[in-house]
Parts: C-alpha cells; structure tokens; sequence
C-alpha cells in the first residue's frame, strides 16, 4: 500500500510534466527537448534555495520562473533566430546541464535535514491524520504522513490542471491553440505567431520544472542526472492519456494526460516489483511510446484490410 | 485608399529559377472600390494580393493603406487593417477548434489577446446574429469543431471572420476556386452581399471571367508581373466574359508571335 501511495503521488507529481509536453507536443506540435533541462533545472533551483534556507513556497515558485525562462530561451531560439525547433531545444536542453551543475555547485544536493513542501503539507495533515503515525486506509495501515503528501499533492494539480484550462479559454489561451491549429489563420487575424509559440513554450517548460521541484522535494535530493529521458515520460503520459479519453476537447484532454500519468507510474511501479532492472527503464520507456505511437496505426490498416478481404 | 508605388519583387534572385513576379506595380484603389483582378497563370495575381498582405517584403517600392506606410510591416501587424479570404477553404480557420472560438479570435483582430474570457455571452449572441446572416444553418452550432464543415461552409465563415471588424482593406484570393460549383456560387453572393452592405474596399483575384465580368467595379489584367489593361466605370460594365478571353487570347497570340519572330531571326542570323 506503501508502494501504490508513493507511485500515486510521483505520478501526480510527474502529470505536470505530462502537462508540459502536452503543450509544446500536442497544442503547438513542438517536441521540445528543453523539457529534460528544465526539469533538472527546477529540482536544482528549488534544492539549493531550500538548502540556503528560503522557505519551500518561494523555492518552488522560483523554480517554476526559472522553467519559464528556460522555454523563453527555446522560444526565442526557434521563433526569433529562425533555428529548427528540435535543436532549439537540444541547444537549450544542453546549455541546461552546465547551468544546472553552477545552480548546485554539486551534481547533487540532499535535503533530508531540509524543511521541504513535503513537510509542509505533513502540517497541513495532522489535524486529520495525526502526527508521525499510521492511518488506517481501506484496511491498510499507511504512514499518515505519505497520505497528506499525495492528498496534497493531488489538490495542487488539481489546481493547476483547473489554472490550465482557465487559462486556454481565454483569449490568449484560445489564440495559442489555435497557433498550434492553424498558423496562418492566427497571422491573418493579426497576432504574432512567434511570439504565441515563445509564450506557450515558457508556459510549458515552467509546468516542467514545478514539476522538477516537487519531485526534488519529494524524494528529498536534487540531481543533474534526473531529467534524463523525461521528455519521453512526459510524451507515454500524454499518449497514454489520448488513448483512453478520446474527443479532443480541452478539459478532456487534461484529464487524460493526469490519468495517462497516473497509469503509466502504476505501471513502471508495477514492473519494477516484479523485477524489472531499473537501469532497463528507460529502454521499456522508449519502447511503450514507440508501441503507443506505432500500433493503433497498424491494428487500424490490419483491420481495415481484413474488412476489405471479407467484402472481396 | 490603398496606394502601391513602384512595387517590384523578383523572387530566387541570381538562380536560374529567377522570376521576375511583380515589375513596378503602381495601383491605386480608392475607398469603397470593389476591384478585381484577372491574369493568366503565373501573371502575378496571387502574388499581388501577398504582398498587400505582407507574406514577403519587396526589393523596391512602397505599399500605403489608410494613411499608414505599410510597406515593411509584418503579415500579422497588417492583419490590423487587412481581412483575408485563402483560396485553399482550409487555411483561413482553425479546424481543432469550435465556430465560436475562431469567430471570437476574429472579433478581436489586430488587438493583443489578453487574459479575458475568450466566449463571453455578449459575444456569442454576436456571434449567432452575424453567422445567421450566412443563412446556412450553422448559428446553432457554435461548440461544433470548424474540421468537420465543408469547404463552403469553412469559406463562408472565413469570410465573416475577415469582415467582422470592417477591414480598411478585403482581400479575397480566389476564394471559391477550390469549391462545387454550388458552394462558389453561394459564397461569391455572400462576397457581394457584405462588401456592398459594409462598403469594403475590396481586392478580389479570380480565375473565372464570369465573375471577374460580372463583379467589382473595377477590373484589372495581369500578365507577367504587369498591369496590362485598368478598366473601370461604363468600360468595366460592358465587358463580358467572352471579350476577357478573347483579350487573353490576343496576349498569346502577341507572345507567341514574338517566340517565332526570335526563332526566325535567330536561324537565319545566328
């Protein structure tokens, strides 16, 4: 119960980054490589904040600016100095990993003597819970702890999945899916392509690196090596997602990307108990995404052909 | 008053594809013309209508629209003054996304989109009044994906879209070219009905000599990058489609001439 209550809150933790690339992959088509960066870099800044004493709220807000201006860079990059939108992003991505290494100093910072959001949100919890104990859930017995984390956890993506949609059903919202939809319609009603595309991805990588810096504070340490391969993490959860909650509309979508996540945690969590090396993660990573991205077409034109057979 | 002064454009410049498309376009279109302009393929037409609305920068020359000099701003700062209709019926909406949105983008062309709700009610009424004047049926389908209309119905609304804040200039680049018969002959009434309603000073290109008679009050050949006839007033009024082609006609018969002319002089000279 343990293990399902930590894959429950790493995979909410990890759904805004699902949010993230859903909108630099999915609303404006960009498969943007910032996101490893700028996962490392929130987890880094909001570390070494944390370690000099600032309190969790400021470090993860900081981190998330920091996110921010990492996809300004990318956007700029791509938009202003007309380079191609993957290498933006691997230059980004790339600059990012020198600049995460001056942000700690280190490769890697702990903060178990550190008061995190973690333990903010243990606070937030001991009136129900109690403090230090076992809570009895659904005939478990569970650290009351780790379940004020995900129930916490579970209320800020909740928001900020909420902040999300808002913000898409506003004009600028509306203009920035429909940059993504159809360039040329936006540039003939008179906004700036470009600058959508910049904006969207600051907005996007800034997700990214909350998300860096709530998993830093969850797992307690910040390394230069976490955000290796999460840009496809990010892409399973959204794949994941679209399969499962299909229709395309805004608040749908979403949903799917935090279920897609959720899913997808449960699943890795899953495979790793029952002995998955994790050093193969990345491999089956790799792979579940290739097989979301490949099949349905195949199984689509399998079908089709055995329904054109069946009429010949 | 829309003002076009010595405009040149030649595009892959120095490559053996060189084109000269646009040789010193001078026009001037007064507020509340209705022009059209005709030519044979690659005579300059589309290109023409891009340049007004700043899908390229010329090599020479000024563009002036409504007092302002237009002539290095970009496409989308232009969109301030300019609505326009594609010739392709998918390039002027966004198909993921509802009627009402893609009208609620129109209603605040040129503006920065800010952080306002995008459809509020004032709006949707708007919306309904101003889509039932296209008499299609789709005022009760404002939360209906653009995807999934037809290319006339998708024309038609483009064509609100651009006129919903009455635009200094319209642009139409053979909208109906890529339609059923039907489909163009409905949105080419719609063309009539709102630019006669808004009197919209209106730059049509068309390949059709139905229409380019029969529309406009002005109507202009081209012919490799060239005005080649300007004729407006009773001039305009009396030409029918079949003068158009024989004039066309008469264009090609000229260059062929001068093809077999060049021929000769160079086989007995040469």
């Amino acid at each position: 119960m343990n293990l399902l209550l930590g894959s429950l809150t790493i995979g909410l933790i990890l759904s805004l980054l699902g949010l993230g690339v859903y909108i630099s992959f999915k609303i404006f088509s960009f498969a943007d490589m910032t996101a490893d960066g700028s996962l490392t870099l929130g987890g880094a800044v909001a570390a070494i904040l944390l370690v000099s004493g600032v309190s969790p709220l400021i470090a993860t807000l900081a981190a998330t600016g920091a996110g921010l201006l990492a996809g300004l860079v990318t956007g700029l990059l791509h938009t202003r100095c007309r380079i191609h939108a993957l290498l933006s992003g691997i230059l980004t991505m790339t600059a990012l990993y020198s600049v995460n290494l001056r942000v700690m100093g280190k490769s890697n910072i702990s903060l178990m003597s550190t008061a995190t959001l973690a333990d903010s949100a243990e606070q937030l919890g001991t009136p129900f819970f109690g403090k230090g104990g076992t809570v009895l859930l659904l005939g478990w017995q569970v650290a009351s702890r780790d379940l004020s984390v995900l129930l916490a956890t579970l209320l800020l993506v909740l928001l900020v999945s909420l902040l999300l949609y808002l913000f898409f059903r506003t004009n600028l919202g509306t203009v920035m899916r429909a940059t993504g939809d159809n360039p040329q319609m936006v540039r003939a009603q008179g906004t700036d392509t470009g600058l959508m595309i910049t904006l969207g991805l600051a907005l996007s990588n800034g997700l990214i690196a909350l998300s860096g810096a709530l998993l830093t504070q969850y797992q307690g340490f910040s390394d230069v090596q976490m955000g290796i391969g999460m840009l496809v993490w990010g892409l399973a959860s959204v794949i994941i997602g679209e399969s499962l909650v299909r229709g395309g509309r805004l608040g749908l979508a979403i949903c799917g990307v935090l279920i897609g996540s959720l899913l997808f945690r449960l699943l890795v969590a899953i495979a790793l108990r029952f002995g998955l090396n994790p050093n193969d993660l990345k491999l089956i990573t790799a792979l579940c995404v290739f097989g979301a991205l490949v099949l349905p077409g195949w199984l689509g034109s399998v079908t089709a052909r055995m329904k054109g057979g069946s009429h010949a | 008053m829309l003002e076009i002064n010595g405009y040149h454009k030649t595009f892959h410049a120095g490559t053996p594809n060189e084109v000269k498309a646009l040789k010193q376009i001078r026009l001037t279109i007064q507020n509340g013309s209705f022009v059209v302009v005709i030519g044979t393929n690659g005579s300059g037409k589309s290109t023409l209508l891009n340049a007004v609305a700043g899908a390229f920068l010329p090599d020479r020359g000024t563009v002036l629209l409504d007092g302002h000099n237009i002539t290095n701003w970009s496409e989308h700062r232009r969109a301030k003054l300019v609505g326009r209709v594609f010739q392709n019926p998918f390039s002027g909406t966004a198909p993921g996304m509802t009627i009402a949105e893609n009208l609620a983008m129109a209603a605040r062309r040129g503006r920065f989109p800010g952080i306002s709700w995008a459809l509020g009610p004032h709006l949707l009424d708007a919306c309904r009044d101003r889509i039932r004047t296209l008499r299609m049926g789709l005022e009760d389908r404002l939360d209906t994906a653009i995807g999934g209309l037809s290319g006339g119905q998708r024309q038609a609304l483009t064509l609100l879209m651009a006129t919903w804040q009455s635009p200094a200039l319209l642009l139409l680049d053979e909208h109906t070219a890529a339609l059923d018969p039907r489909s163009a002959e409905r949105i080419i009434e719609l063309t009539n009905e709102i630019v006669t309603r808004h009197r919209l000073t209106t730059l049509m290109v068309t390949h059709s000599m139905h229409q380019a008679a029969n529309l406009g009050d002005r109507l202009i050949m081209m012919h490799k990058g060239e005005v080649v006839r300007d004729s407006s007033g009773a001039d305009k009024q009396r030409q029918r489609p079949d003068d158009l082609l024989a004039y066309f006609d008469q264009l090609r018969r000229r260059e062929m001439l001068d093809e077999s002319a060049a021929e000769m002089l160079r086989e007995q000279y040469v």
